[in-house]
Parts: structure tokens; C-alpha cells; sequence
């Protein structure tokens, strides 16, 4: 198992209603997969995964990268405001 | 071209002539520099003050809208006397008055696939004020394919974004975020609130991007995301990478011109705020009161926040904030009739749109929300 920490920035953080989050994860599970799981255990995030932006330790991170041991695994949704 | 500075003009930015990073060669740069600005409202404030106090020698103003003084808790280029002005027009008045040596060039249009290119080719860089995805993906591509910096701003209750686009350099705002989000899921400030002092930290910071870029100084937001919440007080930074596959800017890019911006999101770009369920829902404010006077047991759905009951409310209204439909739909009943509304009527349109997939068939969207009601029917309530 791979333990990691997710934090939760502007309305994803609303919608979860916490600024971070740890768990357990297999190993070599992919970005596009924890989206997959986050929409599983978080259905009111489920939508924002399809747009969501994630970072791993503060890195850009594509669908297809694998998580590395105990990331932080950061989730910004997009914002339009201005 | 301007070569030289007059007296008054070196008055005038000697702060900036006393810097080695800007000088006197800095400064005649910026007087024969050009910025549009796209957007002139919380974040096209801030960002043209200071750019025509910096000496920008030209600036270009994009808006349609007219200033309304709910504007005004963030919106500091217009003030209460330019209320009911073109945007455009109130904010060129103040710029010319804060500096007269600059050139004010203002658009009262909406900033579309059709007029972009033409209105963006001229100008050195464009800073992204607005306020709706649909206009976000448009700067972007315009960007991307005049090959011009896009200074970004985005903004959203306590929290804001920063980056500078330049797809030559780095990557550009599809590289981040290649899909718009679903229709209705990130609300707009006019739904969601925006602290009011938010918008001026977050234009500032592209205001300096700005200035930096046409100066060709320090070290800019090429490949990094600024990432800033005013209630932690924290500035978080990310670095960001070129998407290989970016549909605009990747080595295999498809869009090579400007596309149907609205069509893409799913949603409008001018007056976004103003989406409702579709015509065949609505019912006016006016038609409402009728219908209350036949049927008095009428239900009546508020899908607002609990705390915008405080601000005005309908008695007898059940509340159920949106985020809270789901899984409270089994305190309504589907066999009878409804009137659903919130704040102007987006709310309560997409609480239609989980209702009606539910089952609800009954329901009617209040056009143009408790605001509506309060101007065409209950006076005593305030609008907001």
C-alpha cells in the first residue's frame, strides 16, 4: 500500500467539506485512477474530477503518471471569477 | 515611435528611472508598449490603473457591460458616479485623468470568435480579466495563435489563480485544463461571492507580470501556477508542464482557428449569470404572483444558501441549498407542482436539471430569481 495525502483547494474544498485528507492507496495506482476512486468515495466530486487540475508534490501531474510513495496529491478545480 | 521622455514625463516616473531594472530605457519601452485588457471588473481594475500609472503608453479596453453599484464592492476603476456609464467609458475617464500622457483605446463589445483576432493583433500582450470559461479558452487561443503572452487571472471567494501564458515558452491554459468543466458545477462570483479585495491582489500580481514581460525582467510565471487563499494567507506554487497532446498548442494540435467558444462549454459567455433552464421552465415573476393568488398552496423551492435568507427571503419557501438536492429530494413530492428559484436563476435551473433526472416532472424556474421577484412584485425586498 502506498499512504498519501490529499489536499483540497477553492470549491472542491466546499464540496468535500475538509482542506486535506490521508489514505491508502495501492501502489502503481495512476492519477486517472485516483480520480476514478475519489469519484467513488466522494460522489459530490465525482463531476469535478473530469476537470479538475492535480498535482503531485507541486508538480503538473497528467492522467497516465503513477503516484510515487507518500505523495501529496493536490486537487485545484478551475475557477473563472474575475 | 516616441523616442525620448518629456520633463513632466520624467516627473512623473522618477521612481521607475531610479531603478536599474526599469530606467530611462525601460520607461520609453513601456510608453511604446501596448496591453489589451480584456474585461474591465474586478480584475481589469486593478490591472489598467496600474498599468496606465506604470506609463503603458497604450491600452486597449474590451466590455459591454454597462456599471451597476454592485460593482462597485470590487470594481475600483468605476465609482458611484459613473453608475449606469459603459464600463468602458467610466474606466476610460479614470485612466485619463490618473495619467492623460497614455492612449485609452476602449471596445464596448463582447470579446467573441468573431472580433478577437482583429482586436487582440495589435497589441503587444493581453491580460485575461474575464469572468466566464467560454472567454477564458477564447484569450487562450487567440494567444496561442497570434503567438502573444496571456497574462491570467482567475478568481473565486477567497481563492485566485496567476499564471502567464505564452505557449512559445511553456504551456498555455488548455495544457492545464483541456476540458471545461460541466455546465453549472463552478458558480460565478455574481452566484458564489468574491471577497472584494481578492481581485485587486490577484490583478496586481498580473499587473506585475505585465510590466515584467514588456520589460523583459525577473523572472515570470512561464510554467508556474500561482495559487493564492486569502483566508490560509498562503501563495502556493506549481510547476506546470507543456501537454503533449494540447488540442492548441501540442505538436498534434486540431484547432487552428477559433471555434464556437459557447458551444464548447456548454454554457454562455456574456451575461453567464443569466442562464435558465431552458423556456420551456421558466415562469416570471409576474406570472408567479398570479399563479400564488389562484393556488396559494403552491410550493415553493429556495435553493439558495441558508445564510441569503437573511438577506431577503419568500415566505413559506422551503430551502434546500443546491449542493443539498440530491440527497434531500425525498422531502419533496413529485406529484406536486413547484416553482424552484434562487439568487437570478442558475441555481435553481441546474437544481431542476437533478430534479427532472430524478423523476420530477411539475417544476417551474423562477426567471431572474428572488431579484426578479424583488423588482417586479415585492419591493420591500432589497436586491443583491
Amino acid at each position: 500500500m502506498n499512504h498519501i495525502k490529499l489536499l483540497f483547494f477553492a470549491t472542491i474544498r466546499d464540496r468535500v467539506g475538509m482542506k486535506s485528507l490521508e489514505l491508502d492507496i495501492p501502489t502503481d495506482l495512476t492519477i486517472l485512477q485516483l480520480k476514478e476512486k475519489i469519484g467513488v468515495d466522494y460522489p459530490n466530486l465525482k463531476e469535478s474530477m473530469k476537470s479538475v487540475l492535480i498535482t503531485i508534490n507541486r508538480e503538473y501531474a497528467f492522467d497516465e503518471a503513477v503516484i510515487p510513495l507518500n505523495a501529496e496529491i493536490a486537487l485545484f478545480p478551475p475557477v473563472s471569477g474575475g | 515611435m516616441i523616442e525620448e521622455l518629456s520633463h513632466d514625463q520624467i516627473l512623473r516616473y522618477s521612481r521607475h528611472l531610479l531603478m536599474p531594472e526599469v530606467g530611462l530605457q525601460g520607461q520609453i519601452k513601456l510608453k511604446n508598449s501596448s496591453v489589451l485588457v480584456i474585461g474591465t471588473g474586478g480584475l481589469g481594475s486593478p490591472v489598467a490603473l496600474y498599468l496606465a500609472a506604470a506609463g503603458i503608453g497604450r491600452i486597449g479596453l474590451v466590455d459591454y457591460d454597462i456599471v451597476d453599484s454592485s460593482n462597485l464592492q470590487r470594481q475600483v476603476i468605476h465609482g458611484t458616479s459613473t453608475v449606469g456609464k459603459l464600463k468602458v467609458e467610466s474606466a476610460r475617464e479614470r485612466l485619463q485623468d490618473l495619467n492623460p500622457d497614455i492612449q485609452v483605446d476602449i471596445y464596448n463589445e463582447p470579446y467573441t470568435s468573431e472580433n478577437a483576432m482583429r482586436l487582440a493583433k495589435d497589441y503587444d500582450l493581453i491580460i485575461d480579466g474575464t469572468d466566464n470559461f467560454p472567454t477564458r479558452y477564447l484569450t487562450n487561443d487567440v494567444c496561442v495563435m497570434l503567438g502573444k503572452p496571456n497574462i491570467y487571472g482567475s478568481i473565486f471567494r477567497f481563492d485566485g489563480q496567476v499564471s502567464v501564458f505564452h505557449a512559445e515558452k511553456g504551456p498555455c491554459y488548455r495544457c492545464l485544463f483541456p476540458e471545461p468543466p460541466p455546465p453549472g458545477l463552478v458558480p460565478s462570483c455574481a452566484e458564489g461571492g468574491v471577497l472584494g479585495i481578492l481581485p485587486g491582489t490577484i490583478g496586481t500580481l498580473q499587473a506585475t507580470e505585465a510590466l515584467k514581460v514588456l520589460l523583459g525582467i525577473g523572472e515570470p510565471l512561464i510554467g508556474k501556477l500561482l495559487l493564492y487563499n486569502a483566508l490560509d494567507m498562503t501563495f502556493d506554487f506549481v510547476k506546470l508542464k507543456k501537454n503533449p497532446n494540447c488540442r492548441v498548442c501540442g505538436p498534434n494540435a486540431d484547432i487552428k482557428e477559433l471555434i464556437d467558444y459557447e458551444e464548447f462549454c456548454g454554457v454562455p459567455g456574456h451575461h453567464a449569470d443569466d442562464t435558465s433552464a431552458g423556456a420551456d421552465w421558466d415562469i416570471t415573476a409576474q406570472d408567479l404572483k398570479a399563479r400564488l393568488e389562484r393556488d396559494p398552496k403552491l410550493i415553493l423551492l429556495d435553493v439558495r444558501e441558508p445564510h441569503e435568507l437573511e438577506i431577503a427571503a419568500i415566505q413559506g419557501a422551503k430551502n434546500i441549498p443546491l449542493g443539498e438536492v440530491a440527497q434531500r429530494m425525498a422531502e419533496l413530492d413529485s406529484a406536486e407542482e413547484m416553482v424552484v428559484f434562487c439568487k437570478r436563476g442558475s441555481r435553481s435551473a441546474r437544481a431542476i436539471e437533478i430534479l427532472s433526472s430524478a423523476g420530477f416532472k411539475k417544476m417551474k424556474n423562477l426567471k431572474g430569481g428572488i431579484n426578479a421577484w424583488a423588482e417586479e412584485v415585492d419591493p420591500s425586498l432589497p436586491l443583491y
